[in-house]
């Protein structure tokens, strides 16, 4: 394994463009999916409704690049699941592109797409309902690499399948086996393997230890960092725990109803977080310090993303909503220290430095 | 008298290939008013041991020896028409997934005066004001017009409160909440929490908190049970336990928990996994796991001894193993808890 490690990272020298500037791994814009949810065609014409459009995801920006993880938190609905499925293709997007090394993914068809499929695979959050239950833990595995031509001959085949296992800490034993003989932890270890045997550069990772116990999820974490170190790989993670994603990611992206409020380094948006809804989210993280903070409860809950709120989406349950925030909507701006936020009140001025760290006091009013 | 006592609760599940034991033995009480937390992995015998408090076992998983007491009142001998009553009227359940508990046909309002006039006898309409008061209760906006309602017109988090409403309709004296978190976001995870807390210090209510949430446990238990293999590995007060964890077991857990702020490039890790309940190790359960096993640790069952102002089942604590409470302390320090502790103690 240790060669074909080699091998992989030599390939994987980063690919720049012609003025010597890296290319991003993805690069995503003005990203939409909407939903039509309308009642059938029938009764909307007797009963006078309107169509009905659900926007999961209205316009986003952002990159990764070669070799980085990119954390997507948001709350339930907000739209995370379905930016990692308009990325590896599962839906098509209703506007926007989705460029992969500078070129764009999103417009293509089945076959165009299928050399970029080998590229970007995705593992999900429930490790059993993906793999496919009436396999063998071998077939499931080889399976990518014979579609994809990747080694030749029953006894390559083996060998290769033999090496991803002992690559997630599994053995070539477990191979024999089907999925339903192993363990919550043991069936996302396979799912990672499937997902590696494609030798793929990029990683769209949805929920992958949400479903997970905190000792497992912890090896599985050990796990994606090593195999990101040894082949550079590019993450996209998504998960609605913070703490997890301030462990893996170089830098995160907020969603809130299907917009990005907020896109900063780790480290910068839990000590610094600006937008309101993001020191709403770090509020809300359970306190394993004890330091006798009460959580705040938040006032409120996720819009309806048929009929979200005019303006700035967040403005009903943001204290530092104006006549501006209720009619305008906020565009992404970048603030000087790689964080990007879509508020107003921080455009202005007028919202005060939020909590850090150390003290995570709460904004005036925010109940 | 503690509210809840168990006593070397022993849950079997009778198999054709022998008897599985779930719950091996487990001693615990809670007070009036206090919320015991229950943590450790999946598979360790949480939700069996709520189970059965409840009476709730699915056969053919038995109580098949141990005395469960609530005030000082047998349960675990109970005919079942007599366990459903109690569990009606002096212990509420609140499961992981709110929509297994609510039925979809039915209003909210329909199910919540249903259930309040199984265990009262109020008119239905002093029970549907006692509806409207329950939601209002679990913070649920405008509830006159809510009642009404059905589950799916309610969110997530709305919908466990819902059930809690429905856990609280007659006053239960316990409640036992069995990963009510789990499913729900963190924001309003916040929310549940908030109200667990308030209802143990308005009305007195003993709380069992099953979750495998450190963080839950941390801002909401007053004590700790750590499960491991079907017994308790440490149980004590919360800060005891998580800022001064005795069981390597519990000091893996800890250290598995990424944190905000904390900079370390690999987790904590456990090696392996928890044994099936088909072959738990002879010994100390967790000797395979453990970084301190030594010989005594393969071939006999430690014991919960005090430690401390805990109980801990773990050999390096105990003096006839020719180690004093101080050395093995030392030497968990020395490997596992230096981080954590430091962490802890921000
Ligand atoms: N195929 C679909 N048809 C209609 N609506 C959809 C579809 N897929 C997603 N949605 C809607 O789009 C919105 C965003 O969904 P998405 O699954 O992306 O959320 P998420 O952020 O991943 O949430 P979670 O944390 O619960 O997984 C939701 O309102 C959802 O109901
Ligand atoms: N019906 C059953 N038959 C056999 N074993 C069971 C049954 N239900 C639960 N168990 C076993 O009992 C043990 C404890 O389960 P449980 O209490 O649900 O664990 P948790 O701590 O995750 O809540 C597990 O090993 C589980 O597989
Ligand atoms: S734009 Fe206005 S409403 Fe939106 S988050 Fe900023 S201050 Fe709040
Ligand atoms: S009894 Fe032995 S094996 Fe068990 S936890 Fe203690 S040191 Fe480890
Ligand atoms: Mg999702
Ligand atoms: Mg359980």
């Amino acid at each position: 394994m240790a060669e074909a490690i080699a091998k992989t990272r030599e390939a994987r020298a980063k690919i720049r463009d012609a003025g010597g500037r890296e290319v991003a791994m993805l690069k995503v814009q003005g990203l939409k999916r909407y939903f039509d949810v309308s009642a059938p065609w029938l009764n909307r014409v007797i009963e006078r409704q309107p169509k009905q459009i659900l926007r999961a995801v209205d316009g986003i920006d952002f990159e990764i690049g070669q070799g980085e993880t990119f954390g997507l938190v948001g709350e339930s609905g907000c739209g995370k699941s379905t930016v990692a499925r308009l990325i590896v293709g599962l839906y098509g997007p209703t506007d926007g592109s989705i460029e992969l090394e500078g070129r764009d993914i999103a417009g293509l068809s089945r076959q165009q797409m299928a050399p970029m499929r080998r590229r970007l695979q995705m593992i999900f959050q429930d490790p059993y309902a993906s793999l496919n239950p009436r396999w063998r833990v071998r077939d499931i595995i080889a399976e990518p690499i014979r579609a994809f031509g990747l080694a030749q001959g029953q006894a390559a085949i083996d060998a290769k399948v033999g090496d991803l296992l002992e690559t997630v800490k599994l053995t070539a034993r477990d191979g024999e086996k089907f999925p339903h003989e192993f363990s919550g932890g043991q069936r996302q270890r396979i799912s990672i393997a499937r997902a590696l045997a494609s030798e793929p550069e990029f990683l769209v990772c949805d929920e992958p230890t949400s479903a997970l116990d905190v000792s497992v999820q912890a090896q599985i974490l050990n796990l994606m960092k090593d195999l990101q170190r040894a082949f550079g790989l590019t993450y996209l993670f998504i998960s609605h725990n913070l703490a997890v994603v301030y462990h893996i990611s170089d830098r995160v992206g907020v969603m809130y109803l299907g917009k990005l409020v907020e896109v900063a380094p780790a480290k910068t948006l839990f000590a610094t977080p600006r937008h309101p809804y993001t020191r709403l989210l770090l509020d809300t993280i359970p306190d394993l310090d004890m330091t006798g903070r009460e959580r705040m409860p938040v006032a409120g809950e996720v819009p309806n993303p048929i009929n979200p709120p005019s303006g700035c989406t967040f403005h009903p349950r943001c204290p530092f909503a104006n006549d501006r925030c209720r009619a305008e909507i906020p565009q992404p701006r970048p603030l000087g220290d790689g964080a990007i936020v879509s508020c107003h009140g921080i455009e202005e001025g007028r919202i005060p430095d939020g909590p850090t760290l150390q003290a995570p006091a709460r904004p005036e009013g925010l109940v | 008298m503690p509210l809840l006592e168990v006593e070397n609760l022993v849950v079997e599940f009778p198999t054709r290939r022998g008897t599985l034991t779930a719950v091996n033995d487990i001693s615990l009480h809670i007070d009036e008013g206090e919320v015991l937390g229950v943590v450790g992995e999946s598979g360790a015998g949480k939700s069996m041991t709520g189970a059965a408090i409840i009476g709730l076992l699915e056969p053919p998983g038995r109580v098949a020896s141990g005395r469960i007491l609530l005030e000082g009142e047998r349960l675990d001998n109970l005919p079942y028409e007599k366990m459903r009553r109690i569990r009606g009227k002096r212990i509420g359940a609140i499961f992981q997934d709110p929509l297994t508990s609510l039925n979809p046909l039915y209003s909210v309002g329909y199910q919540l005066v249903e259930t309040i006039q199984t265990h009262t006898d109020m008119t239905p309409t002093q029970a549907r004001a006692r509806a409207i008061e329950l939601l209002t209760e679990v913070g649920i906006p405008a509830p006159e017009r809510r009642v009404d309602q059905y589950p799916h017109q309610f969110s997530g988090g709305m919908r466990q409160r819902v059930v809690i409403a429905l856990a609280l309709c007659v006053n239960p004296r316990l409640i036992i909440a069995d990963e009510p978190t789990t499913a729900l976001d963190v924001s309003i995870q916040a929310q549940i929490i908030a109200l667990l807390k308030r209802l143990c210090r308005d009305h007195g209510t003993a709380v069992m908190l099953v979750t495998h949430d450190m963080g839950v446990i941390a801002e909401t238990a007053d004590r700790v049970a750590v499960m491991y293999a079907g017994r308790i590995a440490e149980i004590g007060p919360v800060r005891e336990v998580i800022k001064n964890a005795k069981h390597p077991y519990t000091h893996g857990l800890m250290g598995s928990i990424p944190s905000i702020g904390h900079d370390n490039e690999r987790l904590e890790q456990i090696p392996g996994a928890m044994p099936r309940l088909t072959d738990i190790p002879v010994g100390c359960a967790f000797n395979p796991r453990c970084p301190h096993a030594f010989d005594k640790c393969r071939t006999v069952r430690p014991d919960l001894l005090p430690v401390e102002d805990s109980w801990t089942a773990c050999w390096l604590y105990d003096g006839e193993a020719g180690r004093t409470i101080e050395a093995s302390k030392t030497l968990v320090a020395a490997t596992k808890a230096d981080a954590l502790l430091e962490r802890n103690h921000g």
